[in-house]
């Protein structure tokens, strides 16, 4: 066994902590309180190379792994979570699809654009009446022999208003149940596409999340993704892989509540000592801290799961819920241990626990993946 | 141009207390997270900039442990060539002149037109391992460069930060040793191609046998200097209260002052 880090994902890890401390997080409360998508930092990501972290050489990769990925995830939403969704829903969940079922094709016109930053990505399950059973789908797919044409509507889509490239799921075999849906890669600049009003959110206000409207959407024949029918199978693995960056994400959340609420039990004085020195501020911390130490492992086994090519459908399942547990309660606790001021915006915690919120709730519910587990276990 | 960059490993003492071992002349170092000295930094990104605008080469030179490889692949992943690394428990590493003679034994074994180092070490402080080195080498040296310009015929023109915001500019000969200050230029950050490529450059480990350098004569004897004692002073403070009306008041007040030599 080896919990060792390589030397590059070391360095990796070490660029982008020093890149998200020092770029993003004095301006995270701004971007908060503006709701202000941040492209300037976008494209110093895109500089750097961060968005062909997990993907391969030939698709415009750096060939890193995954692990690498959600190292960089971790530190990004460390400093700010809203810039953490907005990058791994465009590597994880945007780009991912194409670059697990495209074609050669389909890979080299999308993955390499997309893995050099110079196009965000989305993906586009939920819709108003399939959240969690995402098999629901009611948009729908018809082929009229030499092209498809596109119904529907998704909701809660992550960067939509900012994707060029958008992988939708929609019924092409009516009746079928989850065997009829097929997933389908939509450009962008294409008439009858249109993106709501971004949503009015509880938190990670500066990542956009908005509706994506599909009237009469009509692409050729070769936008279809992998198989007629196997839609439903390719979002089951798209979220597998998702969860383990939404993981990432909450563990950094949730480093970033015991930072702040570390420095400030050291600072605060109460009672003629630091508030630090009470055994009830003390165990507070340590179960922060032993929660995070937990939450990072099964992240970063599922990561390398992945990696070594082995199964991690209950491992990412595992580490998502415990990671985004973790983040919540941090969260909270760390507004605990900042008193009356950890409920203003003069602090960053109460922005963690709006932000650590979402975790519990995208890419499978908690709810959801309890379900996910012990599906996994054989019930 | 061919540049040398001297880089140092040193721990972030801002992230956990500092605590001075039973031996009382190291420190416990355990708990802390190591990086590139802060003007190194600045360093490295100058010798990036130099050799993008007029070509070169770059090697770094750093002693220091195993982990520090990080760091130097680091600067490698920013664009310097390669590197030396000198790991030699037999080294005075307090003393920055004996630090100094075992970095130009270093350098002796490179071609070299520049060597710049940061100005101070944020660890020990000396600011003095850069001009010593300069004069190991028998080469000239300009301190604290916060601007440098590489002009024809072999020389540069760099100017000097000095107290109360005044510069001064010199212009010096090549071969040099250039000790630069923080704030010189905007460091970058490490692409991840960078950091793929600098996995497969080159990264010599040497001893002081391999420089040619006499372990006698960069070790704790030839020193001048012994390291006493490492201690954090206690923290004092005590308040008095002044009485009285505020004629009074003032007058106790100065005549403390006076007292205390403050005034
Ligand atoms: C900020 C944000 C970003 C998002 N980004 C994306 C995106 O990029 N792409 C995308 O496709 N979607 C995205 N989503 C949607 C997200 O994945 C869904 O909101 C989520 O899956 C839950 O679906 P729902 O909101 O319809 O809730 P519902 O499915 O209606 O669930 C409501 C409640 O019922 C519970 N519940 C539902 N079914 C069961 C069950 N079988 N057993 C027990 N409890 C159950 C749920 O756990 C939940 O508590 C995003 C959402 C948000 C808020």
């Amino acid at each position: 066994m080896d919990f060792e880090l390589n030397e590059s994902q070391v360095m990796i890890q070490h660029m982008v902590r020093d890149f998200a401390q020092k770029e993003l997080a004095p301006i995270a409360a701004d971007l908060d309180r503006e709701e202000r998508f941040p492209r300037e930092i976008i494209d110093k990501m895109a500089k750097l190379d961060l968005f062909a972290l997990p993907f391969s050489e030939e698709y415009g990769g750096t060939g890193d792994g995954y692990l690498a990925y959600v190292l960089a995830v971790e530190e990004i939403s460390r400093a700010c979570a809203s810039t953490g969704i907005t990058y791994a829903a465009h590597c994880s969940i945007g780009t991912g699809p194409i670059y697990l079922f495209g074609t050669e094709e389909q890979k080299k016109k999308w993955v390499v654009p997309c893995a050099k930053g110079e196009m965000l990505a989305a993906f586009g399950l939920t819709e108003p009446d399939a959240g969690s059973d995402a098999g629901g789908t009611k948009t729908t797919a018809v082929s009229d022999g030499k092209q498809w044409v596109i119904n529907g509507s998704k909701c809660f889509i992550t960067n939509a208003t900012y994707a060029g490239v958008v992988i939708i799921t929609a019924v092409t075999e009516p009746g079928q149940g989850t065997r009829g849906i097929s997933s389908f890669i939509v450009p962008r600049d294409i008439s009858g596409f249109s993106v709501s009003a971004p949503y009015k959110k509880l938190g990670l206000r500066a990542s956009d999340t908005a509706e994506i409207i599909l009237e009469d959407v009509r692409i050729p024949q070769d936008c279809l993704l992998g198989k007629r029918g196997d839609g439903f199978k390719q979002f089951m693995k798209v979220l597998d892989c998702g969860r383990i960056s939404i993981g990432a994400l909450s563990v950094g959340i949730a480093q970033a509540c015991l930072d702040a609420a570390l420095a400030y039990a050291k600072e605060r004085k109460q009672f003629g000592q630091p508030i630090s020195k009470f055994q009830a501020i003390q165990f507070k911390l340590a179960d922060m801290a032993m929660a995070i130490e937990l939450a990072r492992l099964a992240v970063y086994q599922a990561a390398w799961l992945k990696d070594q090519g082995l199964p991690f459908t209950r491992e990412s399942a595992i580490a998502k819920l415990f990671a985004s547990e973790t983040a919540v309660k941090s969260a909270l606790e760390a507004i605990q241990i900042f008193g009356g001021y950890g409920y203003t915006n003069e602090y960053p915690v109460e922005r963690y626990l709006r932000d650590a919120k979402l975790m519990e709730i995208g890419e499978g519910t908690s709810e959801i993946q309890r379900l996910v587990i012990a599906r996994q276990l054989g019930c | 141009m061919k540049t040398i960059v001297c880089i140092k490993y040193v721990p972030d003492t801002s992230e956990a207390e500092v605590k001075v071992n039973p031996d009382g002349i190291t420190v416990d170092s355990s708990r802390f997270s190591f990086d590139i000295n802060d003007a190194d930094n600045y360093a490295v990104e100058e010798s990036v900039l130099i050799k993008e605008a007029k070509g070169g080469e770059i090697t770094v030179v750093s002693i220091g442990p195993k982990k520090s490889d990080v760091m130097i692949r680091m600067a490698m992943a920013k664009g310097c060539d390669k590197a030396v690394r000198i790991e030699d428990d037999r080294i005075a590493g307090h003393d920055p002149l004996m630090v100094a003679k075992v970095l130009a034994g270093a350098a002796k074994g490179e071609e070299f037109d520049l060597v710049l180092t940061g100005c101070m070490a944020s660890d020990d402080g000396h600011m003095s391992t850069g001009v010593a080195l300069a004069e190991e080498l028998g080469v000239n040296h300009a301190s604290m460069v916060k601007k440098i310009e590489v002009l024809d015929g072999g020389k540069i023109k760099v100017s000097r930060e000095l107290e109360g915001g005044l510069m001064e500019v010199v212009e010096l000969e090549l071969p040099a040793v250039i000790t630069i200050q923080t704030g010189i230029n905007e460091p970058r950050y490490a692409p991840i191609r960078g950091i793929r490529e600098a996995q497969k450059k080159e990264l010599k480990v040497v001893k002081l046998d391999d420089l040619g350098v006499d372990p006698a004569s960069v070790g704790p004897d030839a020193s001048q200097i012994i390291l006493e004692a490492l201690y954090i002073p206690e923290v004092e403070s005590s308040a008095e209260f002044i009485a009285g009306d505020p004629n009074e008041k003032a007058e106790k007040l100065a005549s403390i002052l006076v007292k205390g030599g403050l005034i």
